[in-house]
């Protein structure tokens, strides 16, 4: 058992050192897929922002961020003078549903939090990241 | 609240800590200006207060707030202003729940009352409720030697209006996100041009001319809708007049610019503030150069980057008092020798604070 288990490992081993990884490998089919399945989170979280069922109010997120403008995506992780500490997209995301919207907090891996997180960076795409900056 | 107290009080912050302010013109200009009956005078202008009903008669707090302290602040200024303009967006989906509710706080004010009709007041019934309680579309009048011009220039082409949409609610909700690609460019429409042209047929030249429009009479971003499609017919009608303000709401933060004769003035919203269109990094925009943006709005105050505007006419010219409720106070005033609306704390690049070119 040992030693089937160190010759296979050997054999991976020599295999590696003859052919890329097959984790390296992806085709265009596989960009194209993992894009679309992209721009669907995308627009799910479209759907939300202009959404007046997010919070309790009717407010929607887009009515002070028109087209996610203002959110500044690219700067977080940053220190947020409000919370007194350095702070993720996702919990201001949460303290505009609690507060604006006068709703409910979004866990930090809910697929809606994602797929908001998701408008948020397209609409933003392109913009040099500046962790910490304002 | 402490800030303002008086309008003397209010035009002695705004110039505080200003060289060569521009709120005191040489008093030997105001008088050449406003020789024989015209006199200096003030008018107040509240903008975009987005009354939003929950359901029943609970209403969003937050934009009732932010109405209810303009009004309230506006009928503490002394002396009395003149007469007290709405800019437009009384209601945020034109409901005669929510305009009835948004009237019902402006109707407190002391001083007359006369309105700007904006989209989210429209949409749902093409103005009509509306009309009940604030009269005609659009409408001139004089005051003190000044001819005042109101135009609805939130209109878009009848396709749109009339065909577009299988409900007017759906109308309304299309119309009501800023961002909405299936929107349509404003415009004032040859009709209400036709009207302009014989409305100022009767007016000198000479005459100080103030225009208020909901959305602005130049083009800054079509996205928004910080736009209106026939803005150059438009100022062409008011090129000839010797001075034309132009003021504007809908696009809640501050702008001004110079276009020949016409200076622009806009208005901040009571409800809440906007990004500036270059905020927007998909799109090109146009913000005119002598903008001085405001500080960026941070949400964590209710009230930052809203208010509400004090306007002085003299010599013709607007000098616009921004009333800003978490920010330093902000003047914008026409500079003669610029020719120009300047800020007139700001508007020195080496002047500027971080969060006014933090977008």
């Amino acid at each position: 058992m040992r030693l089937s288990l160190a010759a296979a490992f050997l054999l991976a081993l020599s295999l590696q050192a003859l052919a890329p990884a097959q984790a390296d490998e992806f085709t265009k089919a596989d960009i194209d897929r993992w894009r679309s399945e992209f721009q669907k989170v995308v627009a799910e979280g479209r759907s939300l922002w202009t959404s007046d069922t997010l919070g309790t109010n009717g407010v929607a997120c887009v009515q002070c961020h028109p087209n996610a403008a203002n959110t500044h995506p690219e700067t977080y992780p940053k220190f947020q003078k409000q919370l007194g500490k350095v702070a993720q997209l996702w919990e201001m995301v949460n303290w505009c549903l609690r507060n604006p919207l006068q709703g409910q907090p979004l866990g930090a891996d809910d697929p809606r939090m994602t797929a908001i997180l998701s408008y948020v960076a397209f609409e933003r795409r392109g913009v040099t990241v500046a962790p910490g900056t304002h | 609240m402490s800030k303002l107290i008086t309008r003397r009080s209010v035009m002695a912050a705004g110039a505080a800590g200003v060289v060569g302010s521009l709120t005191t013109l040489p008093i030997s200009m105001v008088r050449l200006a406003f020789a024989g009956e015209r006199e200096d005078f003030s008018f107040t202008y509240i903008s975009d207060a987005h009354i939003q009903q929950i359901k029943g008669a609970s209403f969003v707090r937050n934009w009732d707030m932010g109405l209810k302290r303009a009004v309230a602040e506006a009928n503490l200024i002394k002396p009395e202003s003149d007469f007290v303009m709405f800019g437009g967006d009384l209601a945020q989906l034109g409901k005669r729940e929510e305009i009835d509710h948004g009237a019902e706080i402006l109707s407190h004010l002391t001083p007359k009352l006369r309105c700007v009709m904006g989209e989210h007041d429209y949409y749902l019934d093409l103005g009509e409720y509306w009309s009940k309680l604030y009269g005609d579309h659009w409408y001139s009048f004089d005051h003190k030697g000044v001819h005042f011009v109101v135009l609805n220039s939130i209109i878009v082409n009848d396709d749109w209006t009339h065909h577009r949409w299988p409900t007017p609610e759906q109308r309304m909700l299309e119309m009501a996100d800023l961002d909405n690609p299936n929107g349509s460019p404003f415009m004032v429409g040859e009709k209400q041009r036709a009207w302009l042209r014989e409305d100022l047929s009767k007016i000198a030249h000479d005459t100080p001319l103030v225009v208020f429009s909901h959305s602005p009479l130049q083009k800054i971003y079509k996205g928004w809708n910080f736009w209106t499609d026939d803005a150059e017919e438009v100022q062409s009608l008011l090129q000839p007049f010797r001075s034309v303000n132009v003021i504007y709401g809908h696009v809640h933060q501050i702008q001004y610019n110079q276009i020949g004769n016409i200076s622009f003035n806009s208005v901040m919203a009571t409800a809440w503030p906007w990004p500036y269109p270059q905020s927007y990094a998909q799109a090109e925009s146009q913000l005119p150069v002598l903008t001085v943006p405001m500080n960026r709005g941070d949400p964590f105050f209710e009230r930052d980057a809203t208010g509400w505007q004090l306007i002085d006419l003299h010599s013709g010219r607007v000098t616009a008092r921004f009333q800003l409720w978490d920010n330093d106070l902000r003047t914008v005033a026409f500079d003669p020798a610029k020719g120009a609306p300047v800020d007139i704390a700001y508007q020195e690049p080496s002047r500027r604070r971080p969060p006014q070119s933090h977008y």
